[in-house]
């Protein structure tokens, strides 16, 4: 392995990997509003609402970001909506995250019995107030193992956003293997790069499932 | 005994086309501590929800001091804060220690000041002998505590009438009496409360008033020596029997 | 009405072309599916095994496979294997490795979950009766977790359909990279083909997907 050449290209991967976290974390902040505003629509019965959410679910969760980048941003553009690159792929990532999300926290809500809801309605709180206060704070608990879950779930997606000519990690990689055909190292580094993105959030997951798993509130 | 509190009228209630209560009629005084009993199914925590506004009725009225109470309507939240409901499985926040369990409602409901609500928070739970349990968490409590924890948690609010809905029935029995005791302490203090129990000898001491009710309706009503010793309906007289007999077994 | 490119779908062969790259989609999952179950097997009973070192082999197979996003692992296979071993796999080739590769780890993760979740006494009765431990997982353990994991493997399938769409990066001609073909075709002729062609690219896909998720969640439902 060239260790000159590795050390040579490396900002070029630090800065793809820069981009690659943005979008990745611009588009998961997406996912996890979108998806708390689904799973409260689905969780509280909305009339006709709650029916475009759930044909949202099914079609976000039935297709690839790939085709769903495609469209955004090849396809929307010729019926006047044009984004660049970079929010195609925030909303992108977001709009595939938001159905993943909302299941997570439509069925952490689940969990939660509805005397919870009534108990604290007896006390004269107001239902958004029994929402904010009360329901939410245990169902995201309840959620967190999926959620995690999810999270690295949309991270890895982030992958496909060379196809958008975003310069990702993995568009540099492919840039690089093209050009000098230093194929090992540039695998190399975008093997190391993701772990480097993705090693940490996973452990953070595992530490919290194990944590909520055998502790609970009140350790 | 004070003036009239709790007015309820002609109260329909049915689940499905199954009529659960058919027109009741009751009136609570400010300070008076009815005891409801009943076979089971009869439709006597479903009086206590509907008191509470947590169900919709299908006919007649519940007012607390002239004010309606309606499942639905928009001042429900306020009326509520007059209303505390202690429920048969605790339902405190699991996710909230004793204190902010007890404070939540104060706090974001009434916008008491933090310092003040707790200072009468832990005096509640200093007199339910439970002021060393404000920091922990409802799981690290047994039964018992955490039942006089809701306990609390509903008088924190000042509320003008309480509603206990079979709070003993999921205790184990040896924690059954500290619970009682607290509510004992309660109608000493001259407390408008409502409870649903199957405990008779508690019902015996704490009431004022006793009202039997079964399918749907209320069948006697009266003072708790004559209830329990001489009831005036064979219906009545047959569940006492069916109690007592099976209180022999237990 | 604005013209939204849909009729370049119905200009020669090309909702066919369309239809035969979703075919090829098809093909790559369903035979990375196919080899996945049998070494899904395999990797979930070695994955118990009390030997530390097979342990963490598979250990560390697993979690790679798993981080690693799927579009990575196929770059290493397709452009590492011209480096590895001097001659070019075909992108369909790496495909199929890398589906089957990743549907192995998955597979074996749900296996192993299986077993473990089946109590101990059911292993020691079969003992027993003196079963081997070779029949024992064949009579008792295999059957036993096949249940639970035909929902999991039919949603593992649509993963899949969905993740081909990402063998267009490493030049496969599938319906996404037909439908770029036939843009690319029409441009002059129909400059709005893009909307039209990728909206129906989005509802294949859907097509193929969506039956197979409601099969698993009944299957889930009936048998979970």
């Amino acid at each position: 392995m060239n260790t000159e050449f590795i050390f040579k290209y490396l900002p070029l991967y630090e800065k793809a990997a820069v981009l690659t976290l943005r979008i990745g974390v611009e588009g998961i902040i997406i996912a996890i509003l979108l998806g708390i505003i689904c799973a409260l629509i689905q969780y509280g019965k909305v009339p006709i609402i709650r029916r475009i959410v759930s044909v949202y679910i099914e079609l976000s969760r039935n297709t690839p970001l790939l085709v769903q980048l495609f469209f955004i941003y090849y396809g929307l553009p010729k019926i006047g909506i044009s984004t660049n690159a970079e929010v195609c792929g925030a909303i992108g990532l977001g709009f595939l995250g938001g159905s993943y999300m909302a299941e997570a926290i439509r069925s952490g809500l689940e969990t939660i019995e509805p005397i919870q809801a009534e108990s604290a309605l007896s006390l004269g709180l107001k239902p958004a107030q029994v929402m904010r206060y009360v329901i939410l704070p245990q169902a995201v608990s309840v959620s967190m193992p999926a959620f995690m879950a999810n999270i690295i779930f949309l991270l890895k997606e982030t992958s496909v956003f060379s196809a958008i000519s975003l310069m990702d990690l993995m568009f540099t990689a492919k840039d690089l293997i093209g050009l000098y055909y230093k194929t090992t190292e540039s695998l190399f580094m975008l093997v190391v790069f993701y772990l480097i993105i993705l090693l940490p959030v996973s452990l953070l997951g595992r530490f919290i499932e194990r944590r909520l798993r055998y502790a609970g509130f009140g350790t | 005994m004070g003036e009239e509190l709790l007015k309820i009228e002609g109260l329909v209630k049915s689940y499905d086309g199954h009529t659960v209560l058919d027109g009741i009629d009751l009136t609570v005084h400010s300070g008076e501590v009815l005891v409801i009993i009943g076979p089971s199914g009869c439709g006597k925590s479903t009086l206590l929800r509907c008191i509470n506004g947590l169900e919709p009725i299908h006919g007649g009225k519940i007012t607390l001091s002239g004010e309606e109470i309606r499942n639905g309507s928009k001042n429900l939240p306020t009326l509520r804060q007059k209303i505390g409901m202690v429920f048969q499985s605790y339902e405190l926040f699991p996710h909230l220690t004793v204190l902010d369990n007890i404070t939540l409602a104060p706090l974001k409901v009434q916008k008491r000041t933090k310092a003040e609500a707790e200072e009468e928070a832990l005096k509640l739970l200093e007199r339910v002998g439970l002021k060393d349990k404000a920091k922990q968490y409802p799981r690290q409590l047994s039964g018992g505590q955490k039942q006089r924890v809701a306990i609390v948690r509903a008088l924190c609010m000042h509320p003008e009438v309480m509603l206990f809905d079979e709070v003993t029935a999921a205790l184990d029995p040896e924690m059954v009496r500290e619970v009682l005791d607290v509510m004992l302490d309660l109608a000493k203090q001259g407390r408008t409360m409502i409870i649903v129990t199957h405990e008779m000898q508690f019902a015996e001491a704490v009431a004022d008033r006793v009202i039997f009710i079964d399918k749907g309706n209320i069948i006697e009503e009266g003072k708790p020596k004559e209830f329990f010793n001489s009831p005036k309906t064979e219906r009545a007289a047959q569940f006492l029997n069916i109690f007592e007999f099976e209180s022999v077994k237990d | 009405m604005p013209d939204l490119g849909l009729d370049v779908l119905f200009k020669g062969k090309n909702m066919m072309r369309l239809l035969g790259g979703l075919g090829t989609a098809l093909k790559i999952s369903l035979t990375a599916v196919l080899l996945s179950i049998p070494l899904g097997i395999l990797l979930g009973i070695l994955m118990v095994r009390k030997e530390l070192v097979i342990r963490a082999i598979t250990r560390l197979y697993l979690e790679f496979i798993r981080i690693m996003p799927q579009l990575v692992l196929l770059f290493i296979v397709f452009f590492g294997s011209a480096r590895a071993f001097g001659s070019d796999i075909s992108g369909e080739l790496s495909s199929v490795i890398v589906f089957t590769l990743w549907g192995t780890a998955e597979m074996g993760d749900l296996v192993r979950g299986a077993i473990i979740s089946i109590p101990k006494h059911q292993y020691e009765s079969s003992e027993a009766l003196g079963l081997t431990s070779a029949q024992t997982y064949f009579y008792i353990i295999i059957p036993q977790t096949v249940r639970r994991l035909i929902p999991l493997s039919v949603n593992l399938i649509t993963r899949m359909i969905k993740t081909t769409s990402l063998v267009l990066m490493i030049g496969v001609v599938e319906v996404t990279k037909v439908a770029q073909q036939i843009i690319e075709a029409n441009r002059m002729t129909s400059p709005n083909a893009a909307f039209g062609v990728f909206l129906t690219v989005f509802l294949l896909y859907f097509i193929a997907c969506w039956p197979l998720s409601l099969l698993a969640r009944y299957l889930e439902r009936k048998w979970g």
